[in-house]
């Protein structure tokens, strides 16, 4: 047989791919069960608006029409929409709207019928009496006295305010040669995954069993929470995550439909389906940022950063979601980034608004940080006139400084901020380049070089950063097993969705026993197969997964290692497992085959003293700290002065996860990343009007970029492998989104920065590009 | 997203297609790729009872020339259009046209008849039609008409295809020694319609301007020849040509929507008139 290759750290194509290119993967919409019915929910056309009726009579009569139900017929039947996250005020938030309907796109109405036809008819005999109210879309206008208010129960809009106070701040201000302050509106983005969001609930009344086909990102911890909802044991639920095209932090949550299609299951005895559409999709599923922040920077002429104050007024929307409000949180303890800035302080207020809530959106509250951290470089290089690469090398953490506590009370585990810097500008030639813009600024063409170094916080994490009411902590958890016949099944409590766990464990697994990947199965997105596990979000899977899975694997090592042990009379502490087989180190012509010792296991023939049968360990790995990944990203921009257009000349990424183990995944990652970054800087915007009506709800107007708006991406990396897990890996899910928005953003203000524009909104589209060389040119 | 029920017919002839148009009238759509009436069918903002598919008329997909002519049936998708040997040799500028509509999925579908008997007022063919002084051939039970491209575009969604008629055909005369022509859209970063698209097609005279149409589409309500930059130009030579092009927008209610003002708008018209000319003149020159 031939000798079995090592799979870590080589470029390994996805496991994962052929089934979802050929099509023969199974998404919620491809579940068909017999009797299954469909159901679509009407949706509320207005931004704020008393429900004075709702008439389904008609609705119910459309034939092949099963059910039509309103919020009214869900009162004590379904608990209210859980937010895990603390707040001052979390409102009641009913799965269809009670009395009144708070944001476009709130569910008010269901029909279930044989097919979505018949539903799409049922929706359209609906008819709802709305009051209009006035509507606030604005957070600012809706901390003012007058605003109208959403939750009459609380008489404000005001969510919360959480303040992290600190006096040094006041001081660094007095005596640092200059305060700059500028505002920033990270703005609200949709996640757009490929696939939205779907239920299929099956009720089984002989078994009194539910089992839930969905689109998440946690299917036990949605478990959990639909349990509470619809008053259900948790062993009474069976929750299925089949394959998930894309979540982006928006199908880390739970939805009123989750329990809504449930308890039409439930009621109606017959499956029923709920696919959303690309429309509800934008409307209401959740949106990310749409934060705004005051800032103030106290920088001395040298470019030493003393000091930042962030003001910040974070919009959460209408209702909050599962973790809304504990977003926010994220983007002021990382915003003095990679810096050494001794002094931090910031308050966030949480607002209401008639919109869609906010919650996690791919980097969720990290890409604001380091936005705010690299404007901030920015800011201080052109206010002394320095040039923003020495701003930074000047503020870095120094690489023998790690462990570093930040002044966000944080501790970064390790880096090596300035090595990646340098590494990006050589690549970029950074000297030629800033002489190539200025020859072309002499022929009047605008050429700008931005640059982002950033840092996040993953492998979320100590499970006491967690919500206490989410039900579960930080960990997470893994079972391995090793079948009769020799081949692996790893059931891992993450639950990937475009990740690619079923290479990277397969990966791992493989080289630690010395077999062969194909002899790897993974198993996930299944509470009926899967220990409790937290799921796939803020890059945790292999970060925290990947421990979970070595501890596993340890132990049967080391089961496998006794057994081997006996036979061979050898002692276990000088056997390794090699080549299919388990072999003494010092030795190799001593072994046994692999099989043999798996067959002694399961065969049990023989008895040994503390060993029992079978080969399948769980293991649930509580991380003692997060990880901290980082890198810089330089760009090459060109602006069109004419038409406001922006092309990209160059865009290096040198990002730095730790150890990796399979660098294609994490080159998709970064790949995929760098595109919702830029897609922030340059082109997505979920809009709003001051009346609350949806101006970007179809993908004609939300511009999610193709292939020809994205720049040839040319990677790098370096190593520095974390000290928090046996793996050494820091996650890399994020890491491209939070580096890619200021980079884009900074290069295209350095090519506008002769004409003295300092300060645009995102996205730089490019009317707001044109108009401001148009006003700069007049003044 | 679902549709209202409605009855579909599938026709082997144009003249089957006319004989359900002229039985259902207003009941009746004609579907050829669908995509302008399917989006809106899955809106329900289009309910027709009855859909007529013309997708089988296998003749109406033909290109092909005749007597310095290139003959496009309405049926032929974008694609067929962008790679048709004739129409890159003999109508460049209209195969770069089609190959900016959209993206693949809809120009494997979508049909030179069907934008423009819909008339976006984004649409690509219209600008590439006003250029090029396209003729569009109309039939209905009595027979054929003929319309030109500058009586066609009547307003925002609206041609000269009356009820009960199908556009069969388009038209073009090749261009021919000392032409050129250029089309340069600002596409909209979500939709791939033009924010603003220009076609210019010039033909000199030495080194003047003997004769040139400049299409604009996207600025307003509908697809429009730029008359005045044209007249601007006659007989001038290619440095009157910014003169020429700051008047593209004269006269136009430009559109406003989220991604562009009405002022932008303009403006992008002025610039890209300005540069498609400027290309168009490289071209002839070349």
């Amino acid at each position: 047989m031939a000798v079995v290759p090592k799979f870590v750290g080589e470029r390994i194509k996805r496991r994962e791919d052929p089934r979802l290119i050929t099509g023969t993967g199974q998404y919620v919409d491809d579940v068909r069960l017999p009797g299954m019915l469909t159901a679509l929910v009407l949706r509320s056309p207005y931004a704020h608006a008393k429900i004075n009726s709702i008439k389904l009579d008609a609705a119910q009569k459309v034939p092949g029409v099963v059910a039509v139900l309103c919020g009214d017929d869900l009162k004590d039947k379904v608990g209210s929409v859980p937010c895990v996250a603390p707040a001052e005020h979390v409102p009641y938030h009913p799965v269809l709207a009670q009395g009144k309907v708070r944001f476009v796109g709130e569910g008010v109405a269901v029909a279930v019928a044989s097919d979505a036809y018949i539903a799409q008819d049922a929706l359209d005999q609906i008819e709802v009496d709305y009051d209009p109210l006035e509507a606030v879309t604005d957070p600012e206008q809706a901390l003012e006295a007058g605003a109208p208010i959403l939750h009459d129960e609380f008489k404000t809009n005001s969510v919360t305010l959480a303040s992290v106070p600190n006096p040094a701040v006041d001081e660094a201000m007095n005596k640092a040669d200059k305060v700059i302050r500028f505002r920033i509106h990270n703005q609200r983005l949709a996640p757009v995954p490929m696939e939205p969001r779907g239920v299929v609930a099956r009720w089984e009344p002989g078994y009194k069993q539910l089992t839930i086909w969905s689109s998440t990102q946690i299917p036990h911890l949605m478990r959990s929470q639909v349990a509470d909802m619809l008053k259900l044991g948790e062993n009474k639920i069976h929750v299925i995550a089949p394959e998930v095209g894309g979540g982006f932090g928006a199908k880390l949550n739970v939805y009123a439909e989750e329990a809504l299609i449930s308890h039409l299951a439930i009621t109606l005895k017959r499956p029923v389906k709920w696919i959303e559409r690309r429309r509800e999709n934008l409307s209401g599923t959740t949106h990310g940022r749409d934060q705004i922040v005051y800032l103030e920077i106290a920088a001395n002429k040298d470019g030493e950063v003393l000091a930042l104050k962030g003001r910040f007024i974070c919009d959460m929307g209408a209702y909050l979601q599962l973790l809304t409000p504990a977003i926010p949180g994220f983007s002021g303890l990382m915003m003095t980034g990679c810096y050494k800035i001794p002094a931090l302080a910031f308050d966030q207020q949480m607002v209401f608004t008639n919109k869609m809530a906010t919650d996690a959106y791919r980097g969720a509250g990290r890409p604001e940080a380091a936005f705010i951290a690299e404007r901030t470089m920015e800011a201080v290089a052109s206010e002394f006139n320095l040039d923003p690469a020495d701003v930074r090398r000047k503020n870095f953490i120094a690489k023998a400084s790690f462990p570093a506590p930040t002044a966000g009370g944080l501790v970064y585990d390790s880096g090596d901020y300035e090595l990646t810097l340098n590494k990006a500008l050589d690549q970029i030639d950074y000297n030629k380049t800033r002489a190539e813009q200025a020859a072309a600024a002499k022929e009047g063409r605008y050429i700008g070089i931005g640059i982002a170094s950033y840092v996040e916080i993953c492998g979320i994490g100590p499970s006491a950063l967690l919500p206490p009411k989410l039900k579960g902590g930080g960990w997470e958890s893994c079972t391995v097993r090793i079948e009769p016949d020799g081949k692996v099944t790893v059931l891992t409590g993450v639950s990937p969705h475009g990740q690619g766990q079923e290479t990277t464990f397969a990966q791992i697994v493989a080289d630690e026993l010395g077999i062969d990947i194909d002899d790897v199965t993974v198993v996930h997105g299944d509470t009926a197969l899967v220990p409790y596990g937290i799921g796939t979000f803020g890059s945790r899977g292999t970060t925290v997964g990947g421990p979970a899975l070595m501890m596993s694997v340890g132990k049967l090592q080391a089961k496998m290692k006794r057994i081997a042990s006996t036979m061979m009379e050898v002692p276990p502490e000088q056997l390794e497992f090699r080549n299919r087989t388990i072999a003494m180190a010092s030795d190799a012509s001593k072994s046994i085959a692999l099989q043999t010792v798996i067959e002694a296991a399961y065969g049990y023939k023989t008895v040994i003293e503390g060993v029992e049968p079978g080969l399948d360990a769980t293991s649930f790995y509580e991380p003692s700290a997060c990880t901290f990944p980082f890198g810089t990203h330089v760009a090459v921009v060109e602006v069109d002065s004419q038409t406001g257009q922006v092309k990209f000349l160059r865009y290096v990424a040198v990002d730095d996860c730790g150890k990796v183990i399979s660098p294609l995944l994490v080159e998709g990652q970064i790949q995929g990343g760098i595109a919702q970054g830029i897609a922030q800087a340059l082109y997505e915007e979920v809009k709003y009007d001051e009346g609350g009506q949806l101006l970007s709800a179809t993908l004609m107007d939300y511009a999610v970029p193709k292939a020809n708006m994205l720049p040839h991406y040319e990677l790098l990396s370096t190593v520095t492998p974390s000290p928090v897990n046996s793996l050494g890996v820091k996650g890399v899910g994020e890491a491209g989104t939070i580096g890619a928005t200021p980079c884009a953003y900074n290069a295209v203000l350095d090519a506008l920065k002769r004409l003295g524009i300092r300060d645009l909104d995102m996205p730089l589209k490019p009317e707001t590009i044109w108009r401001a060389i148009r006003d700069a040119k007049k003044a | 997203m679902f549709p209202a029920s409605f009855e579909y017919h599938r026709v082997s002839s144009v003249k089957d297609a006319l004989a359900l148009l002229s039985q259902f009238g207003d009941e009746a759509k004609i579907l050829a790729g669908g995509h302008s009436l399917l989006p809106m069918m899955k809106l329900r903002l289009a309910q027709p009872a009855h859909l007529v598919d013309i997708g089988a008329v296998h003749e109406l997909a033909q290109i092909q020339e005749q007597g310095g002519r290139i003959l496009i049936g309405g049926l032929a998708t974008h694609h067929s259009v962008e790679t048709s040997s004739i129409v890159k040799a003999k109508l460049p500028i209209l195969a770069e046209c089609a190959a900016l509509i959209g993206d693949i999925q809809v120009r494997n579908r979508g049909t030179i008849g069907g934008s423009l008997a819909h008339a976006d007022p984004a649409a690509d063919y219209p600008a590439a039609a006003l250029a090029l002084e396209a003729e569009m051939t109309l039939e209905n039970p009595g027979g054929k008409r003929k319309v030109k491209a500058a009586d066609f575009f009547l307003d925002l969604l609206t041609t000269a295809v009356q009820a009960g008629e199908i556009l069969t055909q388009v038209s073009f005369a090749a261009l021919g020694a000392g032409t050129g022509g250029v089309y340069l859209k600002h596409r909209h970063p979500a939709s791939g319609f033009a924010t603003v698209g220009v076609a210019a097609v010039v033909t000199l005279k030495g080194t003047n301007f003997d004769k040139v149409r400049v299409g604009i589409t996207g600025l307003g309500a509908k697809a429009f020849r730029a008359s005045s930059v044209e007249k601007a130009l006659a007989g001038k030579a290619s440095d009157a040509i910014a003169a020429a092009a700051s008047h593209a927008a004269d006269g136009v209610d430009a559109t406003s929507d989220t991604y562009a003002s009405g002022e932008f708008r303009a403006e992008l018209a002025r610039v890209y008139t300005r540069r498609a000319l400027e290309q168009a003149v490289a071209r002839v020159k070349a």
